[in-house]
């Protein structure tokens, strides 16, 4: 009985033919266009476009957008939303120092360091399991259930720090911010990791079919045997994780950590993403390569608004303007 | 015979379930209103009194536009940016008199909420994500309107203007009183307007609402220019209070106004509402940090303001898992 529901749940590679890359990348089309159109664009009326430094602080700026924007992806996949994951950053990023700088490790810093990269990720992720036992047991519906930690979770970042701000110089941890292993930014290696491992999820694995049947019609999922409350703890989870790890970049970028300025705003950018990116709001699609797109245009735009002199607030205009666009044309094309 | 029997008293329990569940929170506002009364002094002051509901009207009013907008079936995050938008309009326009920068203030308000409701009813996306947009762009509108300072100075000498958010009508708070005659003119429009019923029959079932022969599109318009106004309403009091537009205030304003609305009992899947409860729900959060000011100035305990939010969050907790569960037995029974 269990054997035939696992196959009939396993990805069908042979099946339509459109699980390929190639294919997914078809899908997502417009989207690299319209990338390409701002890259050719800037490369033309913006000097210095085409250097490696230009090319490295977009991709910084954007990293840790993408790496929550993929657990993101997933939990709108299900049919969900995470609101909380700015504030999950803030509390995995108030921790770190608190653990790196304390006096017990003095002696101890390598084991020090680790902790600090270990532990505020999991706490992290232990808060999206919370999130996820909001969804599944008391059956909140998403946007209240992760509004309940997106209000209390800054919250407890402050209440940790007393709302310090905590500044250090410890090169060991700041790496993961800083470093540039063969000169790439060492978040973009991690966040092109990310994006990589929630791709193969989604294409190759059950439980990335099971993600996608709890977002299509959960009833029906839940009948023909997904197990659709772990399926949906996991995601958030997943989301509670990939902010932690989100929280620790920033504050490595910033070499200091501030509970209420880190990851604020972080749920709207990340949810801009995915929409852009083509994954719908209502569940049933997860677009991985959309939503890296979705960010990458986003980020784009924004810098070349700025390198054109254009403020950031009329950026943020433009940036609405998009968003709108973007997701009124896939509209309209699924509809055709 | 016992079958009718049986359904009179389902619908009996049914009825005592959804009391409950809507004076369970008005009785939680005066339980705490009594303790705050008993414990501290200066509690029931005209003081406390006054600038507790100076300051809540504005959530207040911002809450009672997103329920409308939620019993609907929607969602308005763009409220909190649509506020600080107003605000700066209204400090703006302050030198020019009294009453256009209030009308000013309500129009960049209702002009949002057309555009919302535009977006939403005729390109068909949903409100979610088109109220995400909107919010990025009204801020962006704020902060180009007060060309990237941190504040847009009010004509100080426009006595009106300042009476708005800082004057008294009969001994009350002129801000209150906007607040409670904008809840009782929105409980009889729910009541007893054609627009009122339309909005929750579209929250109730939309396609439905369509064959009925409702104009579905024109009733969710409705819905979004009344919470972009209640909104640019909001940002005049701000202005007049803090005697400056503030581009950069109101973030996360739209949250709490979603956490009162689902505190005072409406479900955020459309087709049910109470207007008072609202009100009740978005006095209550904002009770919890007058209280907790108060027991800080008793000095016993020392709370920083920073356990506000997760005493608030615990707090929203609290209330929507007592929800869930008379919903559920309501479901049952």
């Amino acid at each position: 009985m269990s054997g035939e529901i696992n196959t009939a749940a396993r990805p069908a590679r042979s099946g339509s033919g459109g699980q390929g890359l190639l294919a997914d990348l078809k899908q997502v089309l417009p989207s690299i266009l319209i990338l390409l159109a701002l890259l050719i664009f800037n490369a033309f009326f913006t000097p210095y476009f085409l250097s490696v430094q230009t090319l490295n602080v977009n991709l910084t700026q954007v990293a840790t957008i993408i790496i929550v924007a993929m657990g993101m992806t997933l939990v709108i996949a299900t049919g969900g939303v995470d609101l909380s994951v700015g504030s999950l950053m803030a509390i995995s990023g108030v921790l770190a120092p608190l653990i790196f700088l304390n006096p017990a490790f003095a002696s101890l810093q390598g084991l020090g360091i680790a902790l600090a990269f270990v532990v505020p990720v999991l706490v992290a992720g232990a808060f999206g399991v919370l999130n996820g036992l909001f969804v599944t047991r008391l059956k909140l519906q998403p946007i209240v259930a992760t509004l309940v930690l997106y209000i209390a979770g800054r919250g407890i970042a402050q209440v940790i720090t007393n709302g310090q701000l905590q500044s250090f110089t410890t090169p060991a941890f700041t790496y993961i911010g800083l470093g540039r292993p063969f000169g790439v930014p060492f978040q973009v290696i991690l966040m092109l990791i990310i994006v990589a491992l929630t791709y193969w999820v989604v294409k190759r694995t059950v439980f990335g079919r099971y993600v996608l049947a709890v977002g299509g019609n959960e009833t029906a999922a839940g009948l023909s045997g997904v197990p659709v409350s772990r399926v949906k703890l996991a995601v958030y989870a997943i989301s509670g994780l990939l902010a932690g790890i989100a929280g620790l970049i920033v504050i490595a970028i910033n070499s200091s950590s501030d509970a209420n300025q880190v990851g604020q705003g972080m749920e709207l950018d990340a949810i801009a993403a995915v929409a852009v990116g083509g994954t719908l709001l209502s569940g049933g699609r997860a677009q991985v390569l959309g939503t890296l797109f979705g960010a990458l245009i986003i980020q784009l735009i924004r810098f070349t608004l700025l390198a054109k002199g254009v403020p950031d607030a009329a950026a943020l205009v433009v940036k609405a303007a998009i968003i709108v666009i973007a997701v009124a044309l896939q509209q309209r094309r699924r509809r055709e | 015979m016992l079958s009718t029997n049986a359904k009179a008293d389902r619908a009996k329990r049914t009825r005592l379930l959804s009391t409950l569940s809507q004076y369970g929170v008005l009785a939680a506002l005066i339980l705490l209103i009594v303790f705050g009364a008993l414990r501290y002094t200066g509690f029931m002051s005209e003081y406390n009194f006054s600038t507790f509901l100076r300051y809540n009207a504005m959530f207040g009013l911002i809450s009672l536009g997103m329920c409308f907008v939620i019993m609907t079936g929607g969602i308005d995050l763009s409220v909190g940016s649509v506020v600080a938008m107003s605000s700066v309009v209204a400090a703006l326009l302050s030198p020019y008199g009294a009453f256009t920068a209030l009308l000013g203030a309500v129009l960049a308000g209702a002009l949002v909420g057309l555009l919302n409701g535009w977006i939403i009813a005729r390109l068909g996306i949903q409100p979610f994500i088109t109220t995400l947009a909107t919010l990025l762009g009204a801020r962006g509108l704020a902060l180009l309107l007060a060309r990237n300072q941190g504040g847009v100075g009010v004509d100080t000498s426009n006595t009106v203007f300042t009476w708005f958010g800082q004057g008294d009508l009969l001994r009350l708070p002129v801000p209150g009183v906007m607040m409670i005659v904008a809840f009782v003119l929105g409980a009889v429009a729910l009541r007893a307007t054609p627009f009122g019923r339309h909005a929750l029959a579209i929250g109730g079932g939309e396609d439905a609402s369509k064959l009925m022969g409702l104009n579905v599109g024109r009733i969710k318009l409705g819905v979004y220019v009344l919470s972009g106004a209640l909104a640019g309403l909001a940002g005049l009091i701000l202005a007049s209070q803090l005697g400056a537009g503030q581009p950069t205030e109101g973030l996360g304003w739209e949250l709490s106004a979603i956490a009162s609305v689902v505190v005072g009992g409406t479900l955020l899947t459309g087709g049910t509402g109470s207007v008072w409860s609202t009100l009740v729900g978005a006095m209550l959060l904002g009770l919890i940090f007058n209280i907790l000011n108060f027991e800080n100035g008793k000095g016993i305990i020392s709370l920083s303001p920073y356990w506000q939010s997760v005493i608030r969050g615990g707090f929203l907790l609290l209330v929507v898992v007592l929800q869930s569960r008379l919903a559920r037995q309501k479901g049952r029974s």
